[in-house]
C-alpha cells in the first residue's frame, strides 16, 4: 500500500513542477528528492510473518474456541463434535476477519480472510481423511491384534464367539485371487488397447477412445449387474470368484486404458521420430522406446486401477456370493472379498461380527495404502526421466553396445581398396 | 513438414500429380498391428456389449411400463407397478447434497495447494488428496454409519429448527421445539448419505481443479501482482476465470461419481419409495442401492426393471461426464488436464 501512495505523491509533485515551468520547452524535469530520504531507506521485510499476523491468528483461534464452547451447551442447545467443529470454524473466520479489519484496508482484509479460508478447507479435508483412517483402525483394532484373524475363516465360528476364534483369512485370499485374475485380464488388454489408441489414428481408434471414455462413467454396480445377468443367469455358471473378477475387469479396464492413454500421449514425439529415423519398425519403436519411456506412468496407472478395483464392493456383491469358509477355487462356489466381507459382517448387527467387519475394512485400507505408496514410489516421474539406478543401468547397457559394435566391426572383413 | 519435401519436377502447364505416400508395413509390423488393434476392437466389443445387453434386457420392462416407468415412484413388479421416479430423484438429491458440500471445499483446497501452500507442503497435500480418492467406498460407508451419523444428526436438527420453513429442510414428524425429541427422524437421511459421498467426490473435483489452476500462465499471474493486486485479487481476476472450464468440468466429474455410488449409500440410508425433497428426513433411496437390494430375489421381469433403472442411471452419468469433458476440453487450459 505505502509504495503506491508514494508513487502517487511523486507523480502529483511532478505534474505540479511541470506546470510551474511553462515556456522552457520540452525539458525533462527531475523531481526534487525529499531531503529526509537521503539516508539509506530501511528495507521492508516482505516475506516474513509479523508479530501482528501471529497475534491475529492466535486471538481469533482463542476467541473462536471460547465462543463456540459458550454456544454449545450454555447459550444454545447445540451439541455434537461435528457441529462444534463446523460452528468453530465459522466463528474463527468471522473473528479473524474482524481482527484484521481493525488495522488493514478492505483488499488486505479480503485477501487475508480468503487465505485463511483456503488453509482451513485444506485442513478440513486432511482432518476428515485422518478421522476416516484412524476411526476404522480404532474400531478394528481388537480384531487386528489377534493373529488368528488373518489366518482362519468364519466357517466354524458362531456369531457370538469372541474375536480369538475365526478370522477373515478367506476374504484376504479371495481378494488376492480375484485381483490377480482381474490383473491378468486387464493389464495386457488395457495396455495393448492404449497402445492401439496412440499408434493408429484412424476412425476406429477415435471410436474406441470415445467409447472407453463413456464407459468410465459406468456405475460399478452395472458392471456387476451385467455379469450377473449374462454369466450367471444366461450362461448358467454359478456365482464364483471368476465371475467377480470379470466384473471387476469390466470396471477397471476403462480406468486403466484412459490413464495409460494419457501417459503414452506424453512420450516426446522426437523419441519416436528418432527411432523411426534409425530404421526401426513400428513395433520395435513401441517396445523399445515408447513403453520403456512411459514405464513409470504406466505402472502408476495400473496400480491406481487396481486400488480402485480392489475396494469395489458393488460388483463383487452381485457376482461372487458370500461364504464364511475358505475357497481357493475361483471357478466354483462362492468366494468372498475383503470389502464384501466388511459390508456383510457390519450389516449383521452383532458386536463381534461388526468388530470383524471393521477389521476387514482396516486390512483393505492398509492394502490400498500400500498399493498407493507403491504407485508413488514407482511412478510419479514424468515420461523419460530416469531414476538413479535406471540411469546406471542405461549407461551399462550402452557400454555393452559399444563393445558389441567394436567386436562386430573387428570381425568384419577388412575392406581394402 | 511440408517445407522439407522437395517438389518433383513438373512439366510447364501440367498440374502436379499428387504423390502417394503410403507404404506397405513389414510383416512384423503387420503382426504387431494385428494384435494391438484386435485388442482395441475387443475392448470396444466388450464395452458395446455391456451397453447393448443392458438395453436389450431392459426393453421388456420399458415396453411393459412405457412412459409410466419414469413417473411411477413405487417398486412392485409383481403387481406390474414400478418406476424409477422416486429412486432417480433420491439419487440426484444425494448427489446434489454431496456436490454442494464438496464444491467449496475442493475449490478452496485446490487454490490453497496451487497458490498458497509452501513447496514442502504442496506435494504432501497432493498425495493426501489423491489418497482420499483411493480409499475404498466401503470404508467411507462404515465411517459414515458408525461415526458421522451420530454427529450429523445434531447438525440436521439445528438446520431443521432454524431453516425448517424452507421446504428442503422440513422434517415430518420432528418437533424442533423440544430438545428431548427423538433423533431417529433425522438419521438414515439423504443428507447424511450426501455428506459421506461428499468425501469421495471432493478429491475427484480437487484433482481436476488443481491441474487447471496450475496451468495459469505465469505472465498473467505476475502481471496482476505487478499491477499491485493482492493474492486474492490475482486469484479472482486471473486464476478463477482461467480455470472456469476446469472447475465446471471437475464439478461434473464429481457429480458423475456421486450418482453411481452404491455401497456407502446402501449402508446409510433406509430405503423408501417416495418422491421427496426433504433431505434431512429419515429415508431415502438411490438407483444403485435399489439394484443392490433387489437383484438377488428378483424374477426375470423384475430383473429387467432393475436393468432399465440401471440404464437410466447410466444415461444420466454419461450425459454428465460428456458435458464435463466438453467443458474441460473447451476451456482455455485445454484438454491436457483430462487425466
Amino acid at each position: 500500500m505505502t509504495s503506491t501512495i508514494d508513487s502517487m505523491g511523486q507523480r502529483e509533485g511532478h505534474a505540479a513542477q511541470e506546470a510551474t515551468v511553462p515556456a522552457a520547452g520540452p525539458r525533462t524535469v527531475l523531481p526534487a528528492r525529499p531531503t529526509a530520504t537521503t539516508a539509506a531507506p530501511q528495507r521492508r521485510a516482505i516475506g516474513k510473518i509479523s508479530r501482528r499476523d501471529v497475534l491475529d491468528l492466535a486471538g481469533a483461534l482463542l476467541s473462536a474456541v471460547c465462543t463456540t464452547a459458550l454456544l454449545f451447551g450454555r447459550l444454545t442447545p447445540l451439541h455434537g463434535k461435528f457441529g462444534f467443529v463446523v460452528v468453530g470454524l465459522a466463528v474463527f473466520l468471522l473473528t479473524y476477519t474482524a481482527l484484521v479489519a481493525l488495522h488493514d484496508e478492505k483488499p488486505a482484509v479480503i485477501d487475508r480472510s480468503m487465505t485463511v479460508a483456503m488453509a482451513m478447507s485444506g485442513l478440513v479435508a486432511l482432518v476428515a481423511l485422518a478421522s476416516v483412517i484412524f476411526f476404522v483402525l480404532y474400531r478394528g483394532w481388537d480384531a487386528l491384534t489377534k493373529a488368528n484373524f488373518y489366518v482362519n475363516d468364519l466357517s466354524a465360528t458362531g456369531p457370538s464367539e469372541p474375536l480369538t476364534s475365526g478370522g477373515i483369512g478367506h476374504a484376504i485370499v479371495g481378494t488376492l485371487i480375484m485381483t490377480a485374475i482381474a490383473l491378468v485380464i486387464t493389464v495386457p488388454l488395457g495396455l495393448a488397447c492404449a497402445v492401439f489408441l496412440n499408434e493408429s489414428s484412424g476412425r476406429v481408434s477415435k471410436l474406441v477412445r470415445t467409447v472407453v471414455t463413456a464407459m468410465t462413467a459406468l456405475p460399478s454396480i452395472l458392471a456387476g449387474l451385467f455379469i450377473f445377468a449374462t454369466w450367471i443367469l444366461v450362461l448358467g455358471f454359478e456365482r464364483s470368484g471368476l465371475a467377480a473378477s470379470i466384473a471387476m475387469s469390466i470396471m477397471m479396464l476403462p480406468i486403466i486404458i484412459r490413464s495409460a492413454d494419457v501417459v503414452l500421449r506424453l512420450v516426446p514425439g522426437n523419441l519416436r521420430e528418432a527411432s523411426a529415423a534409425l530404421g526401426a519398425p513400428q513395433w520395435r519403436t513401441v517396445w523399445h522406446v515408447v513403453l520403456p519411456t512411459a514405464r513409470s506412468g504406466l505402472t502408476t496407472s495400473v496400480i491406481l486401477g487396481v486400488a480402485r478395483g480392489i475396494g469395489e464392493t458393488a460388483p463383487v456383491l452381485l457376482t461372487a456370493g458370500y461364504t464364511a469358509s475358505l475357497n481357493v477355487n475361483p471357478t466354483a462356489n462362492p468366494m468372498v472379498s475383503l470389502p464384501l466381507a466388511a459390508y456383510v459382517l457390519v450389516k449383521s448387527g452383532n458386536d463381534n461380527l461388526i468388530a470383524r467387519g471393521f477389521g476387514a475394512a482396516a486390512v483393505l485400507m492398509i492394502l490400498v495404502l500400500i498399493l498407493f505408496s507403491l504407485a508413488r514410489i514407482l511412478g510419479g516421474r514424468p515420461a523419460g526421466r530416469l531414476s538413479k539406478r535406471q540411469t546406471k543401468r542405461a549407461a551399462a547397457r550402452s557400454k555393452g553396445d559399444i563393445a558389441r559394435i567394436d567386436a562386430s566391426r573387428s570381425s568384419l572383413p577388412e575392406v581394402t581398396s | 513438414m511440408d517445407t522439407l519435401t522437395t517438389r518433383p519436377a513438373v512439366a510447364e502447364g501440367e498440374p502436379a500429380a499428387p504423390q502417394s505416400l503410403t507404404s506397405r508395413r513389414i510383416r512384423s509390423d503387420r503382426a504387431f498391428f494385428g494384435i494391438v488393434s484386435s485388442s482395441g476392437v475387443l475392448v470396444l466389443a466388450l464395452m458395446v456389449a455391456v451397453g447393448v445387453f443392458l438395453s436389450y434386457q431392459a426393453f421388456d420392462a420399458l415396453q411393459a411400463r412405457g412412459v409410466a416407468f419414469f413417473t411411477t415412484s413405487e417398486w412392485q413388479p409383481d403387481r406390474n407397478v414400478f418406476g424409477v421416479a422416486a429412486v432417480l430423484v433420491g439419487t440426484l438429491l444425494i448427489a446434489l447434497v454431496a456436490v454442494a458440500i464438496a464444491l467449496p471445499l475442493s475449490i478452496l483446497t485446490a487454490l490453497f495447494i496451487v497458490e498458497v501452500a509452501p513447496t514442502w507442503l504442496r506435494s504432501t497435500l497432493v498425495a493426501l488428496v489423491d489418497l482420499m480418492a483411493a480409499v475404498p467406498s466401503v470404508v467411507y460407508g462404515l465411517w459414515g454409519l458408525f461415526l458421522l451419523q451420530g454427529q450429523v444428526v445434531g447438525v440436521s436438527r439445528w438446520i431443521n429448527s432454524w431453516f425448517g420453513w424452507l421446504p428442503f429442510f422440513k422434517v415430518n414428524g420432528a418437533d424442533p421445539t423440544s430438545p428431548l425429541s427423538s433423533a431417529s427422524v433425522y438419521s438414515a437421511s439423504a443428507f447424511i448419505a450426501g455428506v459421506v459421498v461428499a468425501m469421495m467426490v471432493m478429491p475427484i473435483q480437487c484433482v481436476v481443479m488443481r491441474e487447471v489452476f496450475s496451468q495459469v500462465p505465469p505472465g498473467e499471474r505476475e502481471g496482476a501482482f505487478a499491477l499491485g493486486s493482492t493474492r486474492w485479487g490475482m486469484i479472482r481476476v486471473v486464476t478463477l476465470p482461467f480455470g472456469r472450464g476446469g472447475m465446471i468440468g471437475g464439478t461434473m466429474l464429481g457429480l458423475g461419481r456421486a450418482l453411481g455410488e452404491t455401497i456407502a449409500v446402501l449402508l446409510i440410508i433406509s430405503p423408501e419409495f417416495v418422491i421427496k425433497f426433504r433431505v434431512l428426513e429419515v429415508g431415502a433411496n438411490s438407483v444403485s442401492s435399489l439394484i443392490a437390494l433387489r437383484y438377488s430375489e428378483a424374477s426375470g421381469f423384475e430383473l429387467s426393471g432393475l436393468m432399465a433403472a440401471g440404464l437410466t442411471l447410466f444415461a444420466v452419468t454419461l450425459v454428465v461426464n460428456f458435458t464435463a469433458s466438453w467443458f474441460i476440453a473447451r476451456s482455455r487450459s485445454g484438454a491436457s488436464s483430462e487425466a
